[in-house]
């Protein structure tokens, strides 16, 4: 059904689409409106799915975590300090193998308190044991949100998914979209290890150091059997509904000899940079990197990389490009870091850090000159 | 008053300590839910007691979570059986820290969204599962080894805090009278909506009393009106009779804290503060019971 939304409803209606069983949430700028419109949508009778109103974001995760292990779809949405508030719960989760789907409406950390976009509070999460997407358009948030449920519960994987989406610059802004009817992309949800009285279990009893690292190693292989699966979900998702989506999104990247890396927003704004660039006869492309966490084999030859973060990990370095730089040793990066705490960040501006690129070098927009 | 069934739900061979008193609580609660029921566990003694993976002492599924976790993960476990119409009792067992303290916003919460549960807390007046460290509960004058001059503030009064969520079914129980509290547990899983339980646990190591007595500790503390047993249904209070007969000639306090090595060398001044607790804890609920406020 062709309407328009923000990335926030679209993000809404994709659960909707997904039919969970359990919704609990805590609401939090710019997350709220997600959590307003499923609230509205039960209330409507739209959606069948218990809402639980909870009194936080760490109780949000915990009765998602509850809710999940009887058998049941969950969904739960969040941002910044609650994504934080959260973060115990976020390794439980993980841990105990649950398909959560949530949705991460990027901003920044206090203090002081800012409630613009900053993908810091996903990076501060890199290393939960969850499956991470970062998204550029509202059509893209709704997709992604619908095949995260199907990702997460695949029996290979069964790891929580969390969907993310740029403050502001995608949460509110409004722009055209496709819904599906998901029909069996999204069969019902079969966890082998759901609770059941008639066959009592221990579930995360005391684990002995002859055993935990097993289950921390079974994380792992979920993590490494996930590109096949999110490809296959990718995919049939092309099949059934004729939008195709991949580990990267790549905008004239064939014959470019400096690639811009970016996630979310930013990959947008850089496709206009490119065709700034391409006129002037620098032959530039954008990749933008849509999966996160497992981080996607990326493919760039020996080109030049200008790898923008929208975050930083103080005493070392961007996220993105520390990533990129830790795979690919003999990487020719410039590090850039811009759009900390939504600071305005333009096409113009990208096309000029890629005009002024120091091969090798780190660059704060704003900041250095 | 029905009978206790003989059915088992807690296998021998835990690795609980000798006199444990919790065990022998949820023993009891166990026995009153049946089969359909699913345990939440925070962080506490019963997460080790029921033994290591790949084993477990239960026989019923339980579900260990994170220490401030306990009501929330039982909220969406509810919520999830009655998305599914199932009837399943979802009980929390956790302990005095998970529950005054680290876990208290979310019991809170839960509480106040009407969630269909029974929440109980075993308290056993410290962090017992790390070696007797000072919690909310705590009473005053008692040695734990995060105050080993003894406790200077009183214990946090749980049940006053719970009672002001205006719950259907609360009451207070302690394995020393385990009819009292098997019949209190199998009414508040009758009852729809939250359920409370608070059951005094004596506990050998961290009372500091030798194991055979754990069960006689008990109830010198109903006997001395240290610990009262009451149960409110939909907002009636009704003292229990244990504690209507004790309250007919209390039991000397000193008798309760003398058999305690916590309380060695608690100062006079802090037995007269226990003293007045007690006294304005008995006056508050007879008057509560009597109608009078």
């Amino acid at each position: 059904m062709l309407m328009v939304a923000t990335g926030n409803k679209a993000v809404a209606a994709a659960v909707k689409d997904a039919k969970p069983s359990v919704v609990a949430a805590y609401p939090i700028t710019p997350q709220s409106e997600v959590v307003e419109k499923i609230a509205e949508y039960v209330v409507s009778g739209e959606m069948q799915a218990r809402y639980i109103p909870v009194e936080s974001e760490h109780s949000a995760m915990t009765a998602c975590i509850g809710a999940s292990v009887t058998g049941v779809r969950t969904f739960t949405a969040t941002s910044s300090h609650g994504l934080l508030y959260m973060h115990e719960m976020l390794h439980w989760a993980a841990g105990a193998r649950l398909p959560i789907v949530m949705a991460n409406i990027n901003r920044s950390l206090g203090p002081g308190w800012n409630v613009w976009a900053e993908h810091t509070d996903a990076y501060s999460q890199r290393d939960s044991g969850w499956l991470q997407f970062f998204v550029a358009d509202v059509q893209e948030a709704y997709d992604t949100t619908l095949m995260a449920f199907r990702i997460a519960e695949n029996t290979g994987i069964l790891l929580p998914v969390m969907v993310n989406l740029d403050g502001f610059l995608l949460s509110h802004i409004i722009q055209s979209l496709d819904t599906v009817d998901p029909g069996d992309y999204l069969p019902p949800m079969e966890l082998p290890h759901a609770i059941d009285t008639a066959n009592p279990a221990g579930y995360g009893t005391l684990t002995g150091p002859q055993d935990h690292f097993r289950f921390r190693w079974e994380i792992e292989r979920a993590m490494r059997n996930a590109p096949a699966v999110i490809r296959e979900a990718e995919d049939e998702f092309f099949k059934r509904f004729g939008r195709k989506y991949g580990p990267t999104d790549e905008y004239l990247c064939e014959d470019a000899d400096v690639l811009i890396l970016s996630l979310g927003t930013l990959g947008r704004e850089a496709e206009v940079s490119v065709d700034i660039l391409r006129k002037e006869g620098i032959k530039a492309g954008s990749m933008r990197v849509r999966w996160f966490r497992p981080f996607p084999e990326l493919n760039f030859g020996d080109r030049e990389l200008v790898v923008i973060d929208r975050g930083y990990s103080f005493g070392f370095g961007g996220v993105l490009a520390d990533s990129i730089r830790s795979r690919y040793h003999d990487a020719s990066i410039y590090s850039v870091i811009a759009g900390l705490g939504g600071q305005e960040v333009t096409y113009d501006d990208i096309a000029g850090f890629v005009r002024d690129r120091k091969m090798g070098e780190e660059f704060w927009f704003g900041v250095d000159a | 008053m029905s009978e206790i069934p003989k059915e088992e739900y807690i296998e021998k061979c835990t690795t609980a300590c000798a006199g444990c008193t919790s065990s022998l609580a949820l023993r009891y609660v166990l026995k009153a839910a049946g089969p359909d029921t699913v345990l939440v566990v925070p962080a506490c003694c019963t997460s080790i007691l029921q033994g290591a993976y790949p084993k477990t002492a239960f026989s019923v599924p339980v579900y260990n979570i994170a220490f401030a976790a306990a009501a929330a993960c039982a909220s969406g476990m509810s919520e999830a059986f009655l998305s599914m119409g199932k009837k399943t009792n979802v009980i929390v067992y956790a302990g005095d820290g998970g529950t005054v303290d680290i876990g208290i916003q979310a019991l809170s919460g839960a509480l106040e969204r009407g969630t269909d549960f029974l929440y109980i807390c075993y308290d056993n007046e410290a962090y017992g599962n790390t070696g007797m460290q000072r919690s909310g509960a705590t009473p005053a004058g008692a040695r734990t080894t995060t105050t080993p001059g003894g406790k200077t503030d009183a214990k946090k009064d749980l049940d006053r805090i719970i009672a002001a969520h205006n719950i259907p079914y609360q009451a207070t129980a302690t394995p020393a009278y385990p009819k009292d509290l098997y019949e209190k547990v199998k009414t508040a899983l009758a009852t729809p909506g939250p359920s409370f339980l608070h059951i005094l646990i004596p506990c050998p190591p961290g009372w500091r009393i030798s194991s055979d007595m754990s069960v006689t500790v008990g109830k010198m503390a109903v006997k001395t009106g240290s610990f009262v047993l009451w149960e409110r249904k939909y907002g009636e209070l009704t003292i229990s009779s244990p504690s209507k007969t004790a309250m007919k000639r209390r039991a000397p306090l000193r008798d309760y804290l003398s058999v305690q090595g916590r309380f060695k060398g608690i100062s006079d001044k802090a037995v007269n503060e226990l003293e007045q607790a007690i006294e304005k804890n008995i006056t508050q609920l007879t008057k509560e019971e009597a109608g009078e406020c």
